[in-house]
């Protein structure tokens, strides 16, 4: 007899047993097909050959099942803009099934000897090369600006010669902490532990700096735990071995301080979206649930725990323009609107939203010499909003959004975290 | 508390948009949280007051003449006439002139995407030439890949359900090629952008095909920011009007309105944290006001503090009002939600039957405030609005965006009025 003859002596059963591997099938099963995440996929708008977030992931994850089938290689062309994950209704993890995917992908499927691992395996490893590249940053900024230089890593690695490498500081941020002798405010209860990541370290300690400075106003004691790279062109690359063991490290370093009462605060939008997002959904690492729970990205932290907003109403500063651009990643963590919800209430400034397109150059995504024209047409969109916004300026919370910026329009482009510090310190 | 506003609106969807407009218009200031992106991309953007009465009699010529006969928990006799016009004139101002049908009280008929007449009290303009009650004959245009209008079908379903005027439907290949599950908005991206001569190759496809014509209709995918060049560029060169068939999600329509809803919050100040969930609050010790409601980011709980509180999350599709084996909730702040205890009372056999589920929702007060089972309000400054307040079967009533609005407006108002005292 069926269920429905007789309801009242069906009761549901355990059809799945239960799995110590990572098992997506409740999240893709919540997949219905509405098609919501191929419509805010940026790749997908512009390039008709790739096969939307919707087949990357439940679909795809589905035909896995069935044993021997092997990931789709237009998985190598999904940015991990994360954008999908946020257009879904029904909450998909689509984003982790692509890292998996990819992940699966690169392991098992890539040639390791190839141009295209090689390269890869570079860019997701920025960390080790900057660290190396700063140690000199003058001759490597003449290097890295070398036309011929560009070619060779063009013609060579397939990294694309358009862009110009970013320069790297004179001192690093790490450099100046060191120097200045540390924190300079000493607090019991307020308390963060600052995740720089590589750019604000490398390329723009000037950041590091505000956010430093802006928190000591506010009373803040900062420490500056030793780190690896937050992850993101790891996870982006499928080089998920390399991420875990950063990961891992920066788990052990951070979280021994959670205890002590200090919270997480990042200045770059992936980083605080690896450390809160992406570890907890792909790693099983001691302590790193509590890394999650406890990190921030700097300003949301100031706005949840101090009066930011009154503090910004009563400054003022010089007049400026700004043409604000919402990285993809800090719009996963409802933090697009922050920035320019703060500052229209800043005496002097100017500030207007270019749009809610996607800046397309996704980390290491837009280097790849195969993936700029892509990532240029993305890039489209945000640059003619730039050139029609008042702002003469860019700002945006994300290093390679502001590159994508940079290039596309010329502007110079500022961190929230530097207005902030011209406002109220 | 860092994050606090006079009135704090729950829910971005057209409910949500139009409660925090009409806060904002008090002067109250207004934020508003929403977890996805708002639920109007997956409407078909024909905003409806009152198409059929709940006895199913129907399609009602003059919605605002039905009001009298509809039950007294009805939204619509909770809120009156008055709030009714008044958020149609809201919704009018918002969407400028890209929506028609404010001329009149009576309903106009227009096609759907599966063959069939919806009554509805505002259509896009994009949409306009499609009107049922229109005489001229029609051809109806699908293309091959986009599954979503089968041209020939819905045209035959329209020619069964009695328009008059005679209709065809042929299915054509798109001029651009596009991956084979292309989606509407890379469609409307080509025309846009008039890819490779799209608009003029699409014209020239179907010019063979009009043989007497006096209209086309396409799925609603015919551009995006320069629909209006589009239409008039396609309507040029067939010699004949071109309207745009509303469609199912994801919805350009839908996609369209909610870029003119935000637009409008962002005019009228209102802040807006979208990408969270809200999942808790807290209480005065008394218990009967909120004082805030926190918002799950991923594991940390942020408080967001306000004076007046509106709930405006959706239904059972919106996850406003959530069911489980036993019972039937509304997850954040628990109010009482009126069901069967036997689950097998919540629907009915008949797939096209009177549910009970499609009636579930909160019981509001005169104000909109969710009552309890003994009728008392369940907090002094939570009001409700939209898909979350129970009492009417709005699919089969064509009357979920006219109940939003007016919800919407007086919940809004309301807040507003008593957070700026």
């Amino acid at each position: 007899m069926s269920d429905a003859e007789n309801p009242s002596e069906f009761e549901p059963v355990q059809v799945f047993p239960e799995t110590e591997e990572m098992d997506l099938r409740p999240g893709a099963d919540n997949c219905y097909k509405c098609t919501t995440c191929d419509t805010a996929c940026p790749v997908a708008e512009v390039d008709d050959g790739f096969p939307g977030p919707k087949f990357q992931g439940p679909e795809q994850w589905r035909l896995k099942r069935k044993e021997d089938e092997a990931v789709d290689d237009s998985i190598m062309s999904c940015s991990n803009c994360m954008r999908c994950d946020d257009a879904c209704p029904s909450s998909v993890p689509l984003s982790q099934m692509h890292n998996t995917a990819r992940g699966e992908y690169v392991d098992e499927q890539m040639d390791k000897l190839s141009r295209e691992y090689l390269r890869n395996r570079i860019l997701a490893n920025y960390n080790t090369l900057a660290m190396l590249g700063s140690k000199v940053p003058r001759l490597t900024n003449a290097v890295m600006g070398n036309s011929l230089v560009q070619t060779v890593n063009e013609k060579l690695l397939g990294i694309t010669g358009e862009r110009e490498f970013p320069e790297f500081a004179e001192q690093t941020f790490r450099e100046w902490w060191e120097e200045r002798g540390g924190p300079q405010v000493r607090s019991e209860e307020k308390r963060v532990a600052y995740f720089h990541g590589c750019y604000s370290n490398y390329n723009t300690p000037e950041v590091g700096k505000a956010m430093v400075r802006v928190f000591e106003s506010f009373g803040y004691e900062v420490v500056v735990p030793k780190q690896r790279c937050s992850g993101t062109p790891m996870f982006a690359n499928g080089m998920l071995d390399d991420a875990k063991r950063a990961a891992g490290i920066n788990a052990e370093n951070f979280k021994g301080l959670i205890p002590e009462g200090y919270d997480i605060v990042a200045s770059c939008t992936s980083c605080s979206m690896s450390l809160r997002q992406e570890y907890p959904e792909l790693f099983d690492i001691d302590g790193i649930e509590d890394v999650s729970n406890h990190t921030y990205e700097a300003v949301e932290y100031l706005r949840i725990h101090e009066d930011l907003r009154g503090a910004v109403a009563d400054a003022t500063v010089s007049d400026q323009s700004f043409a604000y651009h919402a990285p993809c990643h800090a719009r996963n963590q409802g933090l697009d609107r922050q920035a320019v919800e703060l500052f229209r209430e800043l005496d002097g400034v100017t500030i207007e939203d270019v749009g809610d397109s996607c800046s397309g150059i996704s980390g290491t995504y837009g280097w790849k010499e195969e993936k700029y024209e892509t990532s240029m047409a993305i890039g489209e969109e945000m640059f003619d909003h730039m050139h029609h916004a008042e702002g003469d300026v860019g700002m945006t919370e994300c290093p390679t959004c502001s590159m994508q910026m940079n290039h596309g329009t010329g502007y110079e482009i500022k961190h929230p975290l530097q207005l902030l510090e011209e406002a109220i310190v | 508390m860092p994050i606090s506003e006079d009135v704090l609106v729950v829910g971005g969807g057209l409910a949500g948009a139009t409660t925090a407009l009409a806060a904002a218009e008090t002067g109250a200031s207004v934020r508003l949280v929403t977890y996805k992106k708002s639920t109007m991309r997956f409407a078909s953007g024909l905003i409806d007051i009152l198409g059929y009465t709940p006895d199913g009699e129907g399609p009602i010529s003059n919605p605002y003449d039905a009001l009298a006969s509809l039950p007294e928990a009805h939204p619509y006799s909770v809120v009156g006439e008055e709030a009714i016009r008044e958020a149609f004139g809201l919704f009018d101002e918002v969407a400028g002139d890209s929506y028609l049908g404010g001329h009149t009280d009576a309903n106009a008929l227009l096609p759907t995407h599966g063959g069939t007449v919806k009554p509805t009290a505002r259509y896009p303009k994009s949409a306009a030439n499609g009107l049922a009650s229109d005489g001229r004959d029609a051809l109806l245009v699908g293309f091959e890949s986009l599954t979503d209008l089968d041209a020939p079908l819905a045209a035959d379903h329209m020619a069964a359900a009695g328009v008059p005027f005679s209709v065809r439907g042929v299915t054509l290949e798109f001029p651009v090629e596009l991956r084979a599950d292309a989606k509407v908005t890379r469609f409307a991206k080509a025309l846009d952008a008039d890819e490779n001569r799209a608009r003029r190759r699409l014209a020239d496809a179907v010019e063979p095909h009009l043989d007497g014509a006096e209209r086309v209709g396409f799925p609603a995918l015919l551009g995006d920011e320069h629909g209006e060049e589009v239409r008039a560029d396609l309507s040029a060169t067939l010699g004949v009007d071109v309207f745009e068939v509303p469609m199912g999600p994801p919805s350009l329509a839908g996609l369209r309105l909610e870029d003119r809803f935000f637009a409008a919050l962002d005019e009228a100040g209102v802040r807006i944290s979208s990408g969270n969930p809200v999942v808790d609050f807290e209480t005065d010790e008394t218990g009967d006001r909120i004082e805030a409601v926190f918002v799950d980011r991923k594991g940390q709980r942020v408080p967001y503090h306000a004076g007046q509180f509106v709930l405006a999350t959706g239904g059972l599709v919106g996850k406003g009002i959530d069911s489980s084996r036993e019972r039937v909730e509304e997850p954040i702040f628990d109010c009482h939600v009126p069901h069967p205890g036997d689950r097998y009372e919540w629907s009915d056999a008949d797939a096209f039957g009177d549910h009970a589920f499609a009636r579930f929702g909160v019981v509001p007060d005169e104000e909109l405030r969710p009552t309890g089972s003994d009728d008392d309000v369940e907090f002094e400054n939570l009001r409700a609005a939209g898909g979350v307040v129970g009492g009417a079967d709005f699919a089969a009533e064509k009357s979920g965006s006219g109940i939003s609005l007016a919800t919407g407006l007086v919940a809004g108002r309301n807040a507003g009025t008593e957070a700026s005292q």
